[in-house]
């Protein structure tokens, strides 16, 4: 069965129709060709296909694109503006928090995420606030290290804001 | 790994949820949030021909004090619970566990009606209830009933809620000021409790005490409570926490290493919410 | 002009990585690509009895479905001749998760619809799932045509040493089960295959381009030069993206036969069954040593798990144990042999240290172990035993295997420097008594491993064709550079430091005019590839090399211009000056243009800037450090908390500080997840326990302690660039630190050994199994307990009786930098 799904990415609003089962993740990297979000597990571990939806960051390979219809999507690709990073990107850059890049988006927008619930969170938080993305390479210090570099140079960013604050996410 | 296909309907009000269900029976399956059904279906251990999606539903996702309680809707995610103001007063206990529950991402989506209906003994969530001696009210073809935390668990992964049925609502008592404790215990912050223990003060001040994954079902280590009753001091009384109890042998720990963390972490909550003081 | 090499700078690799615009194999679309995915067995060992595709191939966008039988005459993987994997299992299965069929459909969904629709029929055979079961009398041996199961039995000394150890003032011994572990890269394997009239492309999530294409042109009967594959963006690798696999055959073939682009993802649930895993060694170890602890003689004997089909590498891991089971001490004498045996489990291979690991723990545990009986301190049994820096090059008993310059007991006094080590002892004793306190521990780690892999005698036995690396530095008529190396990065960084290099090597042009470009085998000359801790020191003199040939041609191209003597040139970056002459000066821009009109060059001058060359180095490379892991261990749950990890190493030269420290912390994450959280799990009936990483234990950001790292440079006179290698260092000093702490918070109690992981659970038993076997023997009278199980007269007694609520508040063993 097939349902045409409205979603605005990254600002833009585009129109598809799609499989029931068809996971967002999916959606963003084979239909929207947004490859920047990536897969690394089948079980909501890894953290490598975290996407703000609608103001908060979810796993992205466990949410069905059809009930995401009518929401709103940030991904890795929409975060900086122009060229110019957002603190968390140029933290993870100055502070070497990736390596081989793969969980990075993921990790990025999470980070991000962790930003617009916590502004200034205490290494031990960040630890736990990204305990839903798995790094094989870093070894998470210098993860923490660009988190805390971000929470000091500006917070989660610009876009990051504009979309939390228009999808009102928060609790009830 | 990629769901077989189905069905998806998105319930446009709750009894059109019950009409979905009712017409397509074992063949359907309710869609929340998503975090306990959708990697079965990846690995294709669920395969729903029709998926009925009540997450959007507005009913589902109420929170409001009632007589000395809170209830709320089964919709909310667990995050809602983890950072209500409300709940986090009222319910501090719940609160805290919904925090512990997977990752931040995962509690953003899953529900607490999800992980309630799911019937997983090694969720937070579900002990948390049976401690609370919460109320699970259940809609189905004929109406509303409600049942206990404790008869709604069954078995593993099994519970009271019928195929037609939705569960709506999870009455749970307010208990501000009441002192309270959740010890989980686990091998990786990812994982699930090894053992898990929830303590809460209840209003007329005893202590009541459940176990996550130390049996089929979310459990009430009612012997502790009926030594603390009696007067035992909390070493004691810890010393019961295994009792009657089933706890699962797996990598992270047989049955009597189980029983032993049920003991330990029992005895560490119960001094934490002042039993035996 | 400040030096590149040593500066800290920032990767020329994050912008794109961390905006989404890094390209990863499934990032690949090629228009009309179909998607392939496998039939895996879901039996250990079995007999293939029917294979039913019909339903399968009925499934909408089904282009068809191939058995082993369908696949006739496709070559198998190479490995140890005779014992060659087929890509597709045919008669019989012989792991879970072999591949028994595939399929190709329009996309994933459909793929996934039609492999699910596949009905295998199987008859099960005895499953041998651990090398015990295997090398059992009468176990039928698992590959075809083998007497066997085990497939390699090599003695590498001549003697026993039986001698010496019966000699020796003392002597022990030790059995070692070092753990299987999955990589779990987290982008898990992948390729495309896509072939059009100039031959064969595979874009494959690899480690090394250049050997995969060298397999698939011998394997489709193709030139070298008709065979391109292409390593994208990396999604790391840790040793088993080096290992060849079936699916690369097998995407090309479909591609050839349907005529469009195949690709294959895996799932994670099949990467950690099909990903080659890693260690699965038994040793058993006797040391005879003296009274100080000199290490005299030690006899060690390693069993290495293969899984179901050796793999060249995995075969092979013992031998670079035995090679470095000395560690960083003069042993007298080491006998030593190895079996490697079949089983029915997933192929074992190389998994970040590739054997190196092994050894590390196996010497530093023996060394704790000496100690413990002796009653000496392990730092002290340490210093007696350690090679002095004298001593260096130091050649072990080993042929060829002679260790670099270092400074080993330099590498233990800086770790002490920053470890108040009397004042923790102190604590841990205190902690003894008081058993409302959990127990402390100190666990230290001298250890010494290989980097640097060539030279080229040594490599080609694991099947490289060489062990040298090649780059290639062009300048372009602009003044850019463009450096072409044969390394294949997957993480670590190279397009910024072989840039660093490079901008040293041409007398200072900026970084970022420099751009780096790998994993291609295409536009690349012939390269090795990235594993064994090599890119730096084995690729970096290459590069070093090449851009001093290109400097040397652009200093005589300026001096030219200029009218001057060459050896008058100055450059200061981007321009060139003759000494003493002001104004007489030209941009290097102006040079590199120069070049290329042949008219204004020297006469008999080449036109052009560009140098390819080789490095073959003269030997491995030897990283080593000191490192210590103090520990708090929850007297109540087992539970292990890692409080300080302290890390010195000698990589040699560093090139890039920020780099280093990822290098390394990212290794001790590895190793300290081996002690603590990690290993792969299968029941008796061959099926994988830890098959999602629900159940394989990858550690989360909560999960790792922060971590002290500081390095102690003495660099190499083995390469030019002094350096030894990075790479796989925190890996291999991590595990022992981590267990050596443990025991020794556990040492009282009589416990003297524990085998990985340390899961609370594991702790916990081993803590009451010490505890029963103390109240038993001093009830049955069987003797006293030993001195270190005594109760001190002046402490408290024991706590018995359950529970005791741990006294802090933190039970947890997360652990804030």
């Amino acid at each position: 069965m097939r349902h045409d799904v409205t979603l605005r990415v990254n600002g833009v609003v585009n129109r598809h129709t799609v499989e029931s089962r068809q996971l967002l993740v999916h959606h963003l990297r084979e239909t929207l060709g947004l490859t920047g979000t990536h897969v690394g597990c089948d079980t909501s571990n890894c953290g490598a296909c975290t996407v703000l939806l609608d103001g908060v960051a979810v796993k992205s390979c466990t949410v069905f694109t059809v009930a995401a219809d009518g929401g709103e999507v940030l991904t890795v690709e929409g975060l900086a503006q122009d060229g110019q990073l957002t603190p968390v990107q140029e933290g993870f850059r100055q502070c070497h928090g990736l390596q081989c890049g793969y969980c990075t988006p993921g990790m990025v927008v999470s980070a991000t995420g962790l930003l617009l619930d916590r502004p200034d969170p205490s290494p031990e938080e960040i630890r736990e606030g990204l305990e839903g993305n798995l790094c094989r390479c870093t070894g998470y210090q210098m993860i923490v290290e660009s988190v805390r570099w971000a929470a000091d140079h500006g917070g989660p960013g610009a876009v990051a804001e504009a979309h939390r604050s228009r999808t009102e996410a928060g609790t009830p | 790994m990629i769901p077989a296909e189905f069905d998806y309907v998105a319930a446009s009000s709750l009894e059109d949820a019950l009409r979905l269900l009712g017409e397509h029976g074992d063949e359907a399956k309710l869609l929340a949030g998503g975090h306990s059904l959708i990697p079965l279906m990846k690995f294709r251990l669920a395969a729903p021909s029709v998926l009925v999606d009540i997450s959007r539903l507005p009913e589902l996702r109420t929170l409001r004090p009632s007589d000395g309680h809170l209830r709320l809707g089964a919709g909310l995610r667990i995050r809602d619970l983890e950072l209500s103001p409300v709940v986090r007063e009222q319910v501090p206990l719940l609160a805290a566990a919904a925090a512990s529950v997977g990752d931040r991402q995962v509690r953003a989506r899953a529900t607490v009606g999800g992980t309630v209906v799911h019937g997983d003994p090694a969720a937070d969530i579900p002990a948390v209830l049976v401690t609370l001696d919460a109320t699970l009210v259940l809609r189905g073809p004929a109406g509303e009933r409600e049942l206990s935390a404790a008869e709604f668990f069954v078995d593993f992964w099994e519970t009271a809620c019928g195929l037609d049925e939705v569960l709506v609502e999870i009455v749970v008592p307010a208990l501000p000021g009441r002192r309270w404790a959740f010890e989980k215990f686990r091998q990786r912050s990812q994982d699930w409790a090894t053992v898990g223990v929830a303590v809460q003060e209840t209003a007329d001040g005893e202590h009541a005490v459940g176990l996550v994954n130390m049996a089929p079902v979310p459990w009430r280590a009612s012997p502790v409570e009926d030594a603390l009753r009696s007067g035992a001091a909390v070493p004691e009384a810890a010393g019961h926490a295994a009792e009657g109890a089933a706890p699962p042998s797996d990598l992270r720990g047989d049955s009597a290493y189980r029983a032993h963390l049920a003991q330990v972490l029992t005895a560490k909550a119960l001094t934490t919410a002042g039993a035996g003081s | 002009m400040a030096s590149m090499v040593g500066a800290t700078v920032v990767r020329k690799e994050d912008p794109a990585l961390l905006t989404g615009r890094g390209r990863y194999v499934d990032d690949i679309q090629l228009p009309g690509a179909v998607s392939m995915a496998f039939v895996r067995s879901h039996q250990a060992h079995a007999r293939v009895t029917a294979i039913d595709t019909e339903a399968a191939r009925q499934l909408p966008g089904v282009l068809g479905v191939w058995t082993a039988a369908d696949l006739e005459g496709l070559p198998a993987t190479r490995s140890i001749p005779g014992m060659e994997r087929p890509c597709l299992a045919s008669d019989t299965v012989r792991f879970v998760g072999e591949p028994v069929a595939v399929v190709a459909a329009q996309d994933r969904y459909l793929a996934a619809d039609a492999a699910a629709a596949v009905v295998v029929d199987y008859e099960p055979l005895p499953v041998l799932a651990t090398i015990e079961q295997a090398m059992a009398e009468g176990a039928a041996p698992i590959v075809p045509g083998q007497a066997s199961n085990v497939v390699m039995d090599q003695p590498l000394t001549e003697g026993d040493a039986e001698a010496e150890l019966a000699a020796a003032p003392h002597r022990t011994s030790l059995r070692i089960r070092n753990q299987r572990l999955a990589a779990v890269p987290i982008e898990p394997g992948g390729c495309v295959a896509s072939w059009d009239s100039t031959g064969l492309t595979l874009y494959a999530t690899v480690q090394a381009p250049h050997p995969v294409r060298n397999e698939l042109a011998v394997m489709f009967g193709l030139p070298q030069h008709e065979v391109r594959v292409v390593a994208p963006d990396v999604g790391g690798g840790f040793g088993a993206k080096a290992s060849f696999y079936p699916e690369f055959i097998l995407t090309a073939e479909l591609s050839r036969r349907l005529g469009r682009p195949v690709k294959f993802v895996e799932t994670r649930s099949e990467n950690l069954v099909s990903m080659t895993h890693g260690r699965a060694q038994l040793q058993d170890i006797d040391v005879g040593f003296d009274d100080e602890g000199r290490l005299l003689a030690m006899r060690v004997a390693i069993v290495q798990d293969c899984g179901a089909w050796p793999d060249a590498t995995g075969a092979g891991l013992p031998t670079l144990t035995i090679f470095m089971s000395g560690g960083c001490y003069k042993v007298g004498t080491i006998a030593a042999s190895f079996r490697s045996v079949t089983t029915n489990t997933t192929p074992v291979a190389a998994y970040r240290g590739a054997g190196r690991p092994e050894a590390a723990y196996l010497i530093e545990r023996v060394v704790d172990v000496v100690a413990d009986e002796l009653g000496r301190d392990p730092v002290d049994v340490r210093r007696v035993n350690l090679i002095q820096p004298g001593e260096m090059p130091f050649a072990t008993q080993w042929p060829g295997i002679v260790y670099d310059e270092s400074d080993y007991p330099r590498l233990l006094d800086t770790l002490l420097e920053h470890l108040d080590y009397e004042a923790l002892k102190r604590e841990a004793e205190e902690r003894r008594r008081d058993p409302q306190r959990p127990l402390l521990g100190i666990g230290f780690s001298t250890f010494v491993e290989m980097g640097g892999f060539g030279p080229s005698p040594l490599f080609e036995q694991f099947g490289y064709i060489g062990g040298w690396e090649s780059s290639t530095v062009r300048m372009n008529p602009d003044g850019s550079v463009v450096v072409s190396v044969g390394t294949s990065p997957h993480g670590q960084g190279h397009e910024t430091a072989f840039a660093q290099i490079a901008s040293d090597a041409l007398g200072g042009i900026p970084m970022e005019r420099i751009t780096v470009r790998h994993g291609d085998t295409q536009t690349i000359q012939e390269g090795i590839g990235t594993m064994g801790s090599r890119a730096i020191p084995v690729c970096g003199p290459a590069v070093q090399r090449s851009s001093d040939k290109v400097r040397q041609k652009l200093l005589q191209i300026a001096a030219h211009l200029l009218e001057a003597s060459e050896d008058d040139i100055e450059q200061d970056g981007e321009r060139f000056a003759v000494r003493g002459t002001p104004g007489a000066e030209v941009t290097v821009a102006e040079v590199a243009l120069t070049a290329y009109k042949p008219h204004k060059l020297p006469e008999g001058m080449e036109i052009g800037l560009q140098v390819m060359d080789y490095y073959e180095p003269t030997n491995l490379s030897y990283p080593s450090g000191a490192h210590a892991c103090v520990v708090e261990v929850d007297r109540a749950t087992g539970q292990v908390s890692v409080l300080r990890y302290v890390a010195v190493d000698d990589c040699g030269t560093v090139i890039n500080p920020l780099t280093a420290r990822g290098q390394v912390e990212g290794g001790l994450a590895q190793g300290i997840a081996q002690a603590l959280l990690e290993e792969v799990v299968y029941d008796g009936e061959g099926q994988p326990v830890t098959s999602s990483l629900i159940d394989y234990q990858v550690p989360g950001a909560p999960d790792v302690p922060g971590m002290e790292t500081h390095h102690v440079e003495v660099r190499t006179s083995f390469n030019p660039l002094g350096a030894k290698g990075l790479g796989e260092s925190g890996a291999t000093a991590a595990p022992q630190a981590v267990v050596n702490a443990v025991v020794d918070a556990l040492s009282h109690l009589g416990v003297r050994d524990l085998d990985m992981p340390l899961t609370p659970f594991r702790v916990w038993t081993a803590m009451r199994a010490a505890e029963e076997g103390r109240a038993a023997a001093a009830s049955d009278g069987t003797g006293p307990p030993p001195e270190a199980m005594r109760p001190d007269p002046a402490a408290p007694p024991p706590p018995d009786g359950m529970p005791t609520p741990p006294a802090d508040g933190d039970d947890t063993w997360k652990v804030t930098p």
